[in-house]
């Protein structure tokens, strides 16, 4: 009764088609920075076309089918009994198996590759920065250079950068979607996360999970640059006239929204560790040790130890 | 004496609240005003609200569900509305602490208070009619089950005009939902919503699986249950199994923000990670529950309107188990960005694929069903058809996101919302939407209006794709979730054709209305009384439409699948017995609606700190179902000659439609 329906159905594939190739260039995702980011596009666009194999036909055989034995069509065959046939279930279990276990194969390698806690190959000596998610902007502390930033991190270009994450609020989302993976901000841990850029860029770095009223406006400016322009930028900081002690940090604590950049040529010592430890410090029988931390942080022996749970406490 | 509550608790200053509020005030006015002049109050309590019949408690279900739909898409057209006008700079007309209610209302709405009352509804109707039962096993706890919703959805309401709604998020994950950074009464809605009518869930799986292990027509195997009869006992199987994680995690919540306690928070001991996979734990066989009901009705659907017998039912039967089991193994896939490891994220993410195979199996026996068969293209096989497409689609989006290096760039972004909306629109919502038209008949004994049942399908499935790839394309540019305005430029156009899209849907929802509407005005021309309007497989349809309240006479027999296609080849389908039995059936009770009441009042003053009050009420609701237990209530014996009286009425439409031949009916009622 209703044959006239299928060409309009049909005319979504073009539409789906249309919005996969509007501006393609623009998609950050797609158009990464880094090297990560590099490698988790084409994980994106292989693990697509392998699960396409599949799609595509059962796609085409839904339409197909529904249409060579629609109701009106009676030359088709009709057979209402017909309901197995070992040869076809076997297809139909082995094809999906086939495809997931080729897919399982490049989750399997990739998973363990592009694992956020693992360090870079590169030849370059890294860059640390430390990062605090704040009620509601996010402050980076540089431990090598002395220096701290608020919604604005800037980093050579080529250069491995190792980031150490923690909370002094909510649970949040450090993200700089042009070169690569998320990881999860929260107090009394410290998370990690290994990211390079590839060129000179500035970037959108975001909060990606929802963490209250100013959420939307926790954003920051991750910029890569030349190493001149780096020492030059570090410079520039070193000279600001701002510094990060004891009250100034309590004062950028409390919640505030859409907060302006700043820079401080100092912060207070070890203000990072104290962070991550004012949490776990409470917890009885785990009484602070900040001295034994910071050893285990800078040589970065604790990267194996991570594997069990989530995040280190 | 009135805990926190306060006048302040009412947001006169919010005008759009205010308005929303004078408008559902209106609405309720004059639905009382005309309960009251047709003079139904007495029809409406003795036959609907103390009811423990499954057909309409089956009905109340599903029409919670459609008011819960509209209320939940009005929160969606806001974001949509919100988000399209709220670019580079603009705030838009929602302020953060608005918006932020709106999106964790949607999310619980949408999920607790549409999807599974819904598919519940469904389950109701249905199931026990498939299995060739008169009730299910326990009436009255189904009639207690329903009313435990309504308080969460009385709830869930009451939030909007008095207090606050929780703003974070539906998952409500902690330190945000604790006491320090949510210090209102908005996560407390939150918990008491989903807690009664949780507890009301629990009971339901409970109650249906002892419904399908005792209550089966006599020769019904359980593997020759109809699939949608088993589909949603795989979905009652993962209600008992995983609502009372739910239970236990909003429990632990409760203590933190109660009493003080420091189970989730930052300090003193606390572990927000401890409530993630706690919540996942249920969270992630929440969505099959959602989704497996919807299969089987697919199921149905393909299989009846091909004419044809479903293909590889114990295949469907073992692919349903098999995504049930897994589904309880795959919860971390929800924040492999927490810093788990390598080898932990591996061994979830192929978990999660591991799913994509039974479900792949799903989606090729329902096209094998298709193959050889004689498809009618009615409304009920568009959605099906719809579904088909949209949901490889789906499915395919949510295998890329189970990869963990992949989902490090797309997690919480709106690649993540148009995935699971995919899934979730496409899946179960175009599920129940076939399956409300398909068993619309049996629980009116009158069809729906295929045109505007077939626009509203071509409405829903163009508005989905317009208004979710576009969040597919946004993910990709790095959009992420929960924010209620955006700078970038780029991003307008997006936003502005996914608002045209949620238009589109709400064209869609508009059609289904009329649908209703023209319905049941031309009803005369539709009526199907007999019971069997697509000429359909199992026991369900064998009995007349509306159901006898005893659902039928004589319990019928089943030896196969499609017991009903069988009987009605070779002849002994509407067979009259020789002479009828006394049917036993349970007595209604007001216990379940009182205990409701009861219940509501009682998470209302635990949300506001009325101590007295949830005292008093929590006393009253025990000691009324004490005394409800302990009374001395057999039921009741259906006499003879009713029985006879309602099916000789049957058996003249059967006549009268020449669905059985007359002088067959001139002997069986000489043996009678």
């Amino acid at each position: 009764m209703s044959k006239n329906r299928y060409p309009r159905l049909l005319g979504f594939l073009p539409l789906l088609g249309m919005f996969l190739m509007l501006g393609g260039c623009k998609w950050t995702l797609l158009d990464p920075k880094g090297q990560v980011g590099l490698d988790q596009r084409n994980l994106i666009i292989t693990a697509t076309l392998l699960m396409l194999l599949v799609v595509v036909p059962v796609i085409i055989m839904t339409f197909a089918f529904a249409w060579k034995y629609r109701a009106s069509n009676t030359k088709a065959t009709y057979a209402p009994k017909w309901s197995h046939s070992t040869k076809i279930e076997i297809a139909v279990w082995l094809v999906p198996v086939l495809i997931i276990i080729a897919l399982g194969y490049i989750t399997y390698k990739s998973t363990h590759e592009l694992d956020p806690y693992r360090p870079l190959d590169s030849d370059v000596k890294p860059i640390n920065i430390e990062v605090v998610a704040l009620d509601w902007k996010w402050l980076f502390i540089y431990p090598d250079l002395g220096i701290a930033t608020v919604n604005e991190i800037q980093f050579p270009e080529n250069t491995p950068l190792n980031f150490r994450i923690t909370s002094d609020a909510v649970m949040n989302s450090f993200f700089i979607p042009a070169l690569g993976g998320q990881i999860y901000a929260m107090a009394g841990m410290q998370t990690r996360l290994h990211l390079i850029a590839n060129e000179k860029a500035e970037m959108e770095g975001i909060s990606a999970n929802y963490s209250g009223a100013g959420f939307t406006g926790m954003k920051f400016k991750a910029i890569s640059t030349s190493q001149e322009d780096f020492n030059a930028w570090v410079a520039e900081v070193k000279a600001a006239p701002k510094q990060l002690d004891q009250a100034e940090y309590e004062a950028l604590a409390k919640p505030s929204q859409n907060n302006p950049v700043a820079l401080y040529s100092t912060y207070e010592p070890d203000l990072f560790q104290k962070i991550v430890d004012k949490y776990e410090g409470m917890k009885p029988g785990k009484p602070v040790k900040h001295e034994k931390k910071e050893v285990a942080a800078v040589e970065g022996s604790d990267t194996g130890s991570h594997s069990t749970a989530g995040a280190e406490e | 004496m009135f805990g926190k509550l306060s006048w302040d608790a009412v947001p006169f200053h919010e005008p759009i609240v205010m308005v929303t509020i004078a408008m559902i005030a209106l609405g309720g006015l004059a639905l009382f005003a005309g309960i009251t002049y047709f003079k139904k109050w007495t029809y409406l309590w003795t036959e609907w609200l103390t009811s423990v019949d499954h057909k309409k408690i089956g009905v109340m279900y599903v029409i919670v569900a459609m008011v819960m739909l509209l209320r939940g898409f009005a929160d969606a057209i806001m974001m949509r509305t919100q988000l399209a006008m709220a670019t580079e700079g603009s705030p838009g007309y929602l302020p953060p602490e608005h918006y932020d209610q709106i999106f964790t209302a949607h999310g619980v709405i949408m999920i607790i208070f549409m999807a599974m009352p819904f598919f519940t509804g469904l389950m109701n109707l249905a199931l026990p009619l498939q299995i060739g039962a008169r009730d299910v096993a326990y009436p009255f706890l189904n009639s207690l089950s329903f009313w435990l919703l309504v308080s969460g959805v009385v709830l869930i309401n009451l939030s909007l005009g008095v207090g606050e709604f929780a703003k974070t998020g539906w998952v409500a994950y902690p330190p945000l939902s604790g006491l320090q950074y949510s210090p209102g009464v908005g996560v407390d809605y939150y918990i008491w919503a989903l807690q009664l009518s949780g507890l009301g869930t629990t009971l339901t799986g409970v109650n249906f699986l002892a419904t399908v292990l005792k209550m089966r027509a006599p020769g019904m195997k359980l593997m020759d249950m109809p699939i949608f009869t088993w589909t949603c006992t795989w979905a009652n199987v993962l209600i008992v199994a995983s609502f009372p994680i739910l239970a236990a995690t909003m429990a632990l919540l409760s203590l933190d923000r109660y009493l003080d306690f420091h189970i989730f928070t930052n300090e003193l001991g606390g572990n927000p990670m401890m409530y993630v996979n706690l919540f996942w734990a249920w969270g992630h066989p929440e969505v099959y529950i959602l989704i497996l009901p919807a299969f089987g009705i697919f199921s149905e659907v393909i299989s009846t309107f091909s004419g044809k017998r479903l293909f590889g039912h114990h295949s469907m039967i073992y692919a349903s188990g098999a995504i049930s089991v897994l589904g309880f193994m795959v919860w971390l896939h929800h924040f492999f960005t927490m810093g788990s490891g390598a080898s932990v994220n591996a061994f979830f993410g192929l978990a999660t694929m591991l799913i994509s195979i039974p479900t792949g199996v799903k989606l090729f026996n329902w096209l094998f069903t298709i193959y050889h068969g004689r498809l009618r293209i009615t409304s009920q096989v568009l959605w099906t058809l719809g579904f088909m497409v949209t949901f490889a689609i789906g499915g395919m989006t949510g295998v890329l996101l189970a990869i963990p290096g992949a989902d490090f760039v797309l997690h919480n972004s709106l690649f993540v919302i148009a995935h699971f909306h995919n899934v979730i629109i496409g899946g179960a919502v175009f599920g129940y939407i076939a399956g409300f038209s398909f068993y619309f008949p049996k629980a009116f004994g009158f069809k729906l209006h295929e045109g505007w049942g077939k626009a509203a399908f071509w409405f829903w499935i163009s508005g989905f794709f317009v208004a979710f790839m576009p969040l597919y394309a946004l993910g990709f540019m790095g959009m992420t979730r929960r924010l209620n305005a955006t700078t970038n430029p780029e991003w307008v156009p997006y936003l502005y054709v996914a608002m045209f899209g949620a238009v589109m849907i709400a064209v869609g929802i508009a059609c289904q209305l009329i649908q209703l509407y023209v319905s049941v005005r031309d009803r005369k021309q539709n009526m199907c009384e007999s019971g069997d309007p697509w000429n359909a497989h199992t026991l369900e349809w064998s009995t007349s439409s509306p159901p006898p309240f005893y659902n039928f006479a004589v319990l019928p027999k089943a030896n196969s699948i499609d017991p009903f296609t069988e009987a009605k080849e070779d002849g002994t389908a509407y067979q009259k017995p020789a002479h009828y039995e006394p049917i036993h059936m349970p007595n209604n009770t007001a216990t379940g609606v009182v205990m409701g009441a009861l219940l509501t009042v009682f998470g209302f003053a635990m949300i506001w700190h009325i101590w007295w009050l949830a005292i008093v009420s929590l006393v009253g609701t025990i000691g009324y179902f004490v005394v409800h237990a302990a009374r001395d209530d057999q039921g009741y014996m259906v006499p003879v000659d009713v029985i006879e009286r309602i099916e000789a009425e049957q058996h003249a439409r059967l006549v009268a439609e020449k669905k059985i031949p007359a002088n067959r009916v001139e002997t069986s009622l000489e043996q009678a």
